[in-house]
This record gives structure tokens, sequence and C-alpha cells, in this order.
């Protein structure tokens, strides 16, 4: 029975929302984030107008207030951390109950989350670092349509990572000269060529005319390779009903594998599209362009980790993880941090990775991390190293810069990551004898050796010693 | 730069290790090695080649679960491949908590058709 009198007007944040003695239950779902508070606002009253604004609150009391139990609805602001090396942010700690949110909908979490509350008044600036999904919601999400292992199996790739290549130059080629730049790949010995993410259906190169030719040489490279083949047809479109015409016409036709942005498009096609391949025997390729407006400032946004478990519960087989190689100690760290939460069926907490919280994914299976960009043959040791075989490397420039074409390039990657995967079989230091491992395969290989000649001159600089320390 | 090498008309190929040059004994020992080291059964198969691209080939035998002598691995490979001179013979390790396979390569290669 309700002790609670109305009275109209403007009361603390605090009062209600900032509950420093609470116990989280398993089935909240828990966020951090970090805050810069205006001046002069105490961090306290900062976390719980947080908590507020992102769960029951509004700015004043309203007597419908009265109506329900918000006591049992509200968002509560549980601890406060502060930020290593920064005295003017806080890390704000807020359990939410799970009615809050609708089941299945990463949608509905991210409104209520990352809504309003980041506009608000009386922060400087917010980010939301990580989230813990209750195993209780991630049983209600779909999740991969399909995951690493069915991936495996479907395409019979077993003890290697697998590899790929974007197709360039990514604007302006016609669909003819587009399936020949697959062909030479694939026939080469490429498990995956992918559509660039500007490619829907632009005016040089319509989709359905894009799918037929680049079907046609999947089919002929399986035929000719006598392996399995795919290459990711992006169906991203205007509209959800443009995007799944795309993906039924993929079907049609044989596709393996399609491709969606998750981001650019929004989780709620995202979401449906997952469904869809699920329904429909189809591996979904993500990729995440925008992402970085929304990760990349320490101070505001939301954290890709946040972006990463959004991606697992609303769906995607491939996700684009970074690569790792030629970056910093502490993004190394970070990326495979959420590389776990991309593949992992449990990730414990572990700041040093920047996750906050245990997080159970239950039986959901996993996503299969994507290293994309400025890589090549040179880079194949490390990628091993750091990614193990469940990762799927793309090289673009270093397939297609290849000097005697793209299935020249194709084959020297593939003799490179085999070599490797060989090496670290019989107990060898991939990356310390990276060199060596490479050198002694380009004996029989004159693609990988002519690779190895032409980005000598990018340095193979890897720090070793600290690398061991995040090899498996 | 050196003059443009063609790329052959393409080769028929058999997954894992298939870009590298056929394993020897010694090789292929450390292989079975590393499956075994892993946790993994080590199970073998084998078909005719023109039948190699279904998911399932001929099992040889069972798979051999818990099974930690290479040598013995080596000589069921042997056999198989004596029992089917013409067929392609593959090495599978099965990962029973994975409930996928955590490699798998072939060990004889007969001439793909």
């Amino acid at each position: 029975m309700s002790k609670n009198t109305y009275q109209a007007g403007v009361k603390d944040y605090a009062k209600t929302y900032w509950t420093p003695d609470y116990i989280p239950l398993d089935t909240d779902l828990l966020a951090v984030f970090k805050v810069v508070p205006q001046a002069g606002v105490p961090r306290e009253e900062a976390a719980a107008a947080v908590a507020a604004e992102s769960s029951t609150g509004t700015w004043t009391t309203v007597w419908t207030d009265l109506l329900t139990d918000l006591e049992y609805y509200k968002g509560r602001a549980y601890r406060i951390e502060p930020v290593p090396g920064d005295a003017n942010a806080f890390y704000a700690f807020i359990a939410y109950p799970l009615d809050l949110f609708e089941e299945g909908s990463v949608v509905n979490v991210l409104t209520s989350l990352v809504g309003n509350v980041f506009g608000f008044k009386a922060v400087r600036s917010l980010r939301l670092e990580d989230l813990r999904f209750p195993l209780a919601y991630v049983k209600t999400c779909g999740g991969p349509p399909n995951g690493i292992q069915m991936e495996r199996d479907r395409l019979n790739k077993y003890g290697r990572a697998l590899l790929g290549c974007t197709i360039k130059p990514k604007l302006g080629l016609s669909a003819k000269n587009y399936g020949r730049a697959v062909y030479e790949c694939l026939r080469g010995g490429l498990d995956f060529t992918k559509d660039d993410e500007n490619v829907n259906s632009q005016p040089f190169m319509r989709w359905q005319h894009r799918f037929e030719f680049v079907m046609e040489a999947v089919k002929k490279a399986e035929a000719e390779t006598g392996e399995r083949k795919g290459h990711y047809l992006n169906v991203t479109a205007p509209t959800p009903e443009e995007m799944y015409k795309r993906a039924e016409f993929a079907k049609q036709l044989g596709a393996p594998i399609i491709m969606h942005d998750f981001l650019t498009a929004g989780f709620t096609a995202n979401t449906g599209l997952a469904n869809w391949c699920r329904e429909n025997g189809m591996l979904l390729h993500i990729h995440r362009a925008m992402h970085a407006v929304i990760d990349r400032n320490p101070m505001h946004g939301i954290h890709f980790r946040v972006l990463t478990k959004c991606l697992r519960l609303s769906g995607g087989d491939h996700l684009h993880s970074g690569t790792v190689v030629g970056k910093l100690e502490g993004d190394r760290e970070a990326t495979l941090g959420w590389v776990d939460l991309m593949r992992e069926p449990f990730v414990p907490e572990n700041r040093k990775r920047g996750i906050f919280f245990d997080q159970d994914w239950g039986a959901m299976p996993g996503v299969m991390p994507v290293a994309s960009g400025g890589i090549h043959v040179w880079h194949m040791p490390a990628l091993t190293a750091i990614f193990g075989d469940d990762a799927c490397f793309q090289f673009g420039g270093g397939t297609l810069g290849h000097p005697w074409g793209n299935a020249a390039g194709a084959h020297a990657n593939r003799v490179a990551l085999e070599a490797c995967v060989e090496a670290r079989n019989q107990g060898r230091q991939v990356e310390r004898e990276g060199r060596e491992i490479l050198s002694e395969a380009a004996k029989h290989s004159p693609e990988l050796a002519i690779a190895m000649e032409v980005w000598k001159e990018i340095k193979f600089d890897f720090d070793v010693v600290d690398k061991l320390d995040v090899s498996r | 730069m050196a003059e443009i090498l063609a790329y052959k008309p393409t080769e028929r190929r058999g997954e894992t290790f298939s870009y590298l040059p056929p394993m020897t004994p010694e090789r292929l020992r450390k292989q079975v090695a590393y499956l075994i080291a892993q946790g993994w059964n080590p199970a073998i198969e084998h078909t005719e080649p023109e039948k190699s691209f279904s998911n399932f080939w001929y099992l040889w035998k069972l798979p051999f679960f818990g099974e930690k002598s290479v040598e013995r691995v080596m000589q069921e490979l042997e056999a198989c491949h004596r029992a089917n001179p013409g067929h392609h013979v593959r090495l599978i390790g099965y990962d029973n908590y994975a409930q996928s396979q955590g490699t798998a390569f072939i060990v004889y290669r007969a001439p793909m058709r």
C-alpha cells in the first residue's frame, strides 16, 4: 500500500534514484556510463539523473507517478567509481529492472539507455561504456542466425581462419567486370569475397545484375576448386521491403551468405533480416559503417563493445572487429575484449580489456570476428596468433594489389595462412618466427614470394614480447 | 618488376593445407600430435574424388575416441588408404565441446577429378 502523497514540484534525483545500498539482481540489466557532470552538480546527483532520465523519471513530479509502483520500475544508480587519469569524469553504475524492456528488442533497450539522457543538460558528456544483459533477456533474443560452428559446417572449413577480400574499386565497376574480380579471387584460394558497404544498387551496377554475375563466379570457382565459396551480397537497402526482396533473390540464386550494414540500416531492419536468415538457411555478414561516429570519442557516445553485444543479440554471423595489428597496446586489449564478446559463451569481468561485467550468453551462438583493413601477407603470423582460427581475415589491397592479379594474390594469402597454421600446430612461435615461416612457404609458391617482395617495405615491426601475453 | 606469371587453370583443392606441398610422414605426425593434444577425437573419412563435394564421406571404422597414440592414427590412415587406393583420405579432429570439427584435412589426395 502506498504511503506517498502527491507533492508537485522538482526534487533532487538522488533522493529517488541514488541507491548505494542496492544489490543488483541477476535479472537486472546493468549499465556503466562515463559521466562528466556540469560544474557544481554532485556525482551522486548526476548519476541519479542519468538513472532517472534513462528509466522512469522526468524533470518534475507528476501525479500519475502515484498510480504505479515506481520503486519497482525505476533504474537505480548503485555505484560510482573514479575514471583512472581523469578527475572530471566518473563511472556511474545503473541497474534497470528487466520489465522496463520489451523482450527481444535491442531497439527498445537502446531507446531507453541512449535516448534523451544523452542530451540532458545536467551532464556535459556521457558515454555508455558497457552493458550487462541478464541471461533472462539474452534468451528472448534470436542472436546470430547460424553462428561460428554452423558456418564451419555449412562451408566445410575447419582448423583455420577464413579468408576474404573486399572487391575494389568500391564504386564504378560494371556487374560483369565486378564478377570477374570475384571469380579471380575465389579460384585463387579465398573462401569469400565481399561487396563494399557503399555498393547497394547504384546506376553503374544495379543489384540484380551484380547478384547474377557474382553468383556465376562463385559457382564456377566452387566447381573448379572443389571447395565451398561465397560472396557477401550486400542487401542493405533504402527500405525493409527492398532489403527482403534482395535477400530472396540471393537465396534464389543459391548464395550462401548475404551482408548488411547494421547501424546505418538500423537495428529493426537488422533483427528482421537476421530472423529471415535463420529461417532461410543464410549466413549473415555484418558491416559497421557509422560505428566510429558513435564509438570513437572517448568521452561521449557508445563504446564499440556495447554495439558488439547489441549486434550479437540482434543477429549476425560475422562482425568487423578491427585488425589489432599495428595499433596501440590499449587498443589491442580492448579489441580482444570485444572479440571475446563476439565468440565466447561466457565473458568474465576484465577491466584490463574494458569489460565491466560478467556476461553470460547462455547457448547463443557466437559471431565470427572479421579483421579487415590494411593487412597483407606479412601480417598473417600475427593475425593467426592473435585471432586464432575462429575469425575471417579480409585482404582487400592485400589480394587485389598483387602484381600478378587477384588469383595470384588470393593464392599467396592462402599459402601464407596455411603455413602459419601448420607452424602453430607444430608448436612454433608464429609471430617470432613469422619471417622464416613465410620464407619457407614461399619456396613452394612464387605467388607468395612476389607478394612478400612487394609489401616488404611495410615494416614487420610487431612487438613480440607484448604480443606473447595475448597469444593463445 | 618481374615478368607477370600467368595463373594456371584452376586446380582441384581440398580445403585446409591443400595449398601446401603434400604432407610428409614427419609433418603429418606433428599435425596428428597437435590434434590429440587439443583433446579432439581422431577420425578418418574417405571418398571417391568425384563425390568429394558432399558433406558425408565414408567413415573409416568409427572415430578413435580417446586415442592418444600418434602411431596408431598413422597406421589407420595408412590402412584406410591401402584399402581404398583411389580415394581421398582425410583426418578429422572431432571437438565434442564445440560439437564440431576442430580440424579436418586431406592426408592422401587421389588424383582430382
